[in-house]
């Protein structure tokens, strides 16, 4: 336990905590359907934060992920109109996905671009693309099997959660036992040393970008068919609320270290304010400024913890 | 007559670590005093409390008589204290006349800068110190003995009382090194008082008026230098006498591993080298800095694209356009400037062992902890590596543990071909010692070794043939029992002609 939350600690503590105070100044928030709501309004979060994990930890940055989750949402319901069989749709998302996510690694690793200029480029022409191409109209006339694949609401509701567990837990699983993933850590630490320790550096670069974008697109697919058109301007902040459960989930920004636990506990930490403010009966206005106010307590804790790191252990 | 600075019962503990057990130590005007030490035994620490940059648990500091309460960088400085650290702290992207200027820089009038002054002045002051750079030039487009060199002339424009200079010498070259003590010298007779730090004894006989050896935080004593001897010195470093620094090789030389013929890579300035190089051989490559070897080790471990030439392995023709590819062939590359590219700080001692190996620690493709731990353990014990466990990050552990490690890693992929650039640099001498000791027995198992290295000493006591570069090609090629320091020198500056 105590090697399962060491940087994510701050967040651990403060979920706990919060979850107590509801419980006391606010019962009623644990009721199932409350919390099933939760769970669904983060699904897609905990998948975009998943691959955005991956690429902080490799010492970059993907700001473009909510544009991707647009474009592929518009996508997949313009293939389910088109007759794509439904069941292909969550693959569909993964290959647009994979395909943006590949453009913004190509660029950063092989083009050498920064990350974050890259990312901002990209975020800010797909959006517009979109919005070009559609006019800003949503996707309607959707076919009747494309909300819940067809499965009504129960049925599908569960396909959510297994799926984005089982993904979860696979990619959690695979970050300690893949030697894989090892590369990933080790390009962040130093990408210089781990080029010279015969790491294809730049290979995990643009493979750490395509992951982040295959999620987004598989998120952005889960999350579409909960209704029954697609908007087009969906996922704007996305990268916020992603980058931000990353960093409260203990991954510094600078890269090298980050686990995937803390990253969970980042999503649901920053994902049950809202609801519990309307519990709460506070303003809903308060939610941004209490998720700053956490963001910037994470940070400073970590600041702390570093430096007393950095003090010498041995001689 | 009053010491420049005298530190009287200097104790400093980091957590439970005590870095400097009480210890006293004087500098006088006009005197190089030479300060020794095994890494680890407390001259860094003892430095940076006399800059300022770390507050003594205990004692007292005295400047010219006078005791310095609280000493702080910025106090240090305007006390006339200059440091030069073993990394030069410049500004990379301003240029060296901007850089003199931060440092030290009369006001002018409505605080105006004066370019062309600030210029000349600087030019003046780089001339001082056999700096042939402009004072235009950007820092980042300098070598490393370039920026030390400004280091220096910052300290002179400083006029500073005491200079200290932690292993100035360890990025030099011999000739930049010539120079360096033509500086010392004439700083000295100046009337400044000099702290020098060096692992290189040759340079301390040759400049230090005395000596106080540091170890484990206490100090040994100070003496004159002229009373000294190399076996001294190690003696009261070590604690024990060391028969010798180098290890006796007497392996069978075997079959040739490596076959270079006129490689090339015009863009990192390597031309035309050949050489054969055979199992349980080990090569030394000697050269002033600059002189191509690390481009040259680059080019053949995959890290620069060769443009003419070809390598064999094993007699087999290959070609090497990757590190990985070299790696899949058998060559190992240990870097110079480890703290850079040596090791992985984030990552325990057991995660850098295995990283360039890890197939050898999974099963069916996944991570195998155990296996991981066991190997990892087994190296720790074979290379005597100074840590309390493989879990350590090996950001904790000492430069010559550290070294160690990066050694560990590559043995591990079991390679035919062994580059080491600069392998112990930095390092105190009883780590030294056993990181020969590991070459020699690597070597006894029949690996090629390629030891690129700048102390002369090192190239002469360890090799079996050394290859000497000159401007990016190989000067010459003599065999151990031939050479001495002279012929290398020779070879490296150019002025003999190429022979086999």
């Amino acid at each position: 336990m105590r090697k399962l939350l060491q940087r994510e600690f701050a967040g651990f503590i403060t979920l706990a905590l919060f979850l107590i105070y509801l419980a006391f100044a606010a019962p009623s928030f644990y009721s199932l359907g409350n919390l099933r709501d939760i769970a669904l309004a983060n699904v897609s979060v905990l998948l975009i934060s998943t691959g955005m994990t991956l690429v902080i930890v490799v010492a970059e940055i993907d700001i473009s992920v909510g544009s991707l989750f647009a474009i592929c949402g518009v996508c997949g319901g313009l293939l389910a109109r088109g007759g794509l069989p439904i069941w292909m749709l969550p693959f569909a998302g993964i290959a647009i996905g994979s395909a943006l996510g590949a453009a913004n690694g190509g660029l950063v690793s092989f083009v050498k671009a920064p990350s974050i200029v890259v990312t901002l480029a990209t975020m800010v022409a797909w959006r517009e693309a979109l919005n070009w191409a559609t006019g800003g109209a949503w996707v309607e006339n959707l076919p009747a099997n494309f909300q819940w694949f067809g499965l009504g609401q129960a049925a599908g509701e569960a396909v959510l959660f297994s799926a984005t567990a089982v993904l979860f837990l696979a990619i959690l699983w695979a970050s300690h036992n893949l030697p894989a993933f090892r590369s990933i850590y080790a390009t962040g630490s130093d990408a210089e040393a781990a080029r010279l320790a015969g790491i294809n550096t730049k290979l995990v670069v643009f493979a750490a970008f395509v992951l982040v974008g295959a999620l987004t697109g598989l998120a952005s697919v889960l999350n579409a068919v909960r209704f029954s058109d697609v908007p087009a301007n969906a996922g704007i902040g996305l990268e916020l609320q992603s980058i931000a459960a990353v960093v409260v989930g203990g991954t510094p920004i600078t890269g090298g270290r980050g686990r995937l636990m803390g990253t969970l506990i980042g999503v649901a930490l920053l994902g049950i304010i809202g609801p519990a403010l309307t519990y709460l009966q506070l303003s809903p206005y308060w939610e941004k400024a209490i998720q700053g106010g956490i963001i910037l307590v994470t940070v400073l804790f970590d600041a702390l913890a570093s430096r007393a790191e950095k003090r010498p252990a041995l001689a | 007559m009053i010491p420049v600075l005298e530190a009287v019962g200097i104790r400093k503990s980091f957590g439970g670590v005590r870095a400097l057990r009480g210890v006293s130590f004087e500098v006088c005007a006009g005197e190089v005093h030479a300060l020794v030490g095994e890494n680890g035994a407390g001259k860094s620490t003892l430095i940076k409390i006399f800059a300022g940059a770390l507050q003594p648990d205990e004692g007292e500091i005295r400047l010219e008589g006078t005791p310095i309460e609280h000493l702080t960088p910025a106090k240090s400085k305007s006390l006339g204290i200059a440091v030069i650290y073993q990394q030069p702290a410049l500004f990379p992207d301003l240029t060296v006349s901007e850089n003199i200027a931060l440092a030290h820089e009369p006001p002018t009038a409505f605080r105006r800068i004066d370019w062309r002054k600030r210029n000349e002045h600087a030019a003046t002051l780089l001339s001082r110190v056999g700096a042939d750079m402009l004072p235009q030039a950007y820092v980042s487009s300098l070598s490393m003995p370039e920026q030390q060199l400004v280091e220096i002339a910052k300290a002179v424009d400083a006029e500073a009382r005491l200079v200290i200079m932690d292993e100035p010498t360890a990025s030099l070259g011999d000739r930049d090194a010539e120079n360096l003590f033509r500086i010392v010298d004439e700083l000295r007779k100046s009337g400044a008082a000099v702290i020098y730090i060096s692992h290189r004894f040759e340079e301390l006989f040759a400049l230090a008026d005395r000596v106080t050896v540091l170890r484990d935080g206490e100090s040994m004593g100070t003496f004159p230098m002229a009373e000294m001897t190399n076996r001294d010195l190690v003696r009261l470093m070590v604690g024990r006498e060391m028969e010798a620094v180098f290890p006796e090789r007497n392996c069978t030389i075997g079959e040739p591993v490596l076959e270079v013929r006129h490689l090339s890579c015009v863009s990192r300035g390597v031309h035309d080298v050949s050489f054969v190089l055979r199992r349980g051989e080990v090569l030394g490559l000697a050269g002033l800095v600059g002189s191509g070897r690390t481009q040259f080790a680059e080019t053949l471990f995959g890290l620069s694209r060769a443009d003419g030439g070809s390598i064999a392995v094993g007699g087999k023709a290959v070609r090497i356009e990757s590190p990985q590819q070299a790696l899949a062939l058998g060559l190992a590359y240990v870097p110079e400037d480890r703290r850079r590219h040596g090791v992985i700080m984030d990552f325990p001692v057991s995660m850098n062992t295995t990283l360039a190996s890890l197939e050898r620690v999974s099963r069916g493709g996944f991570l195998d902890f155990t296996a991981e731990q066991r190997v990892a353990e087994e190296y720790r014990e074979r290379f005597r590596v100074k840590a309390p466990s493989v879990d350590t990050p090996v950001r904790n552990l000492s430069g010559g543990n550290q070294q160690k490690v990066s050694l560990a890693r590559w043995l591990m992929t079991e390679p035919r071909v062994l580059i080491l650039d600069e392998p112990t640099q930095g390092i105190d001498i009883g780590a030294k010692h056993e990181i020969y000791m590991l070459i020699g027995e690597l070597a006894a198992r029949g690996i090629g070794i390629i030891l690129i290295s700048s102390e002369l000493a090192e190239v002469l006591g360890m090799s079996d043939r050394i290859a000497v570069m000159h401007a990016g090609r190989l000067a010459g090629v003599l065999d151990r029992n031939h050479a001495d320091a002279h012929m290398v020198m020779e070879l490296a500056l150019g002025h003999a002609a190429v022979s086999d």
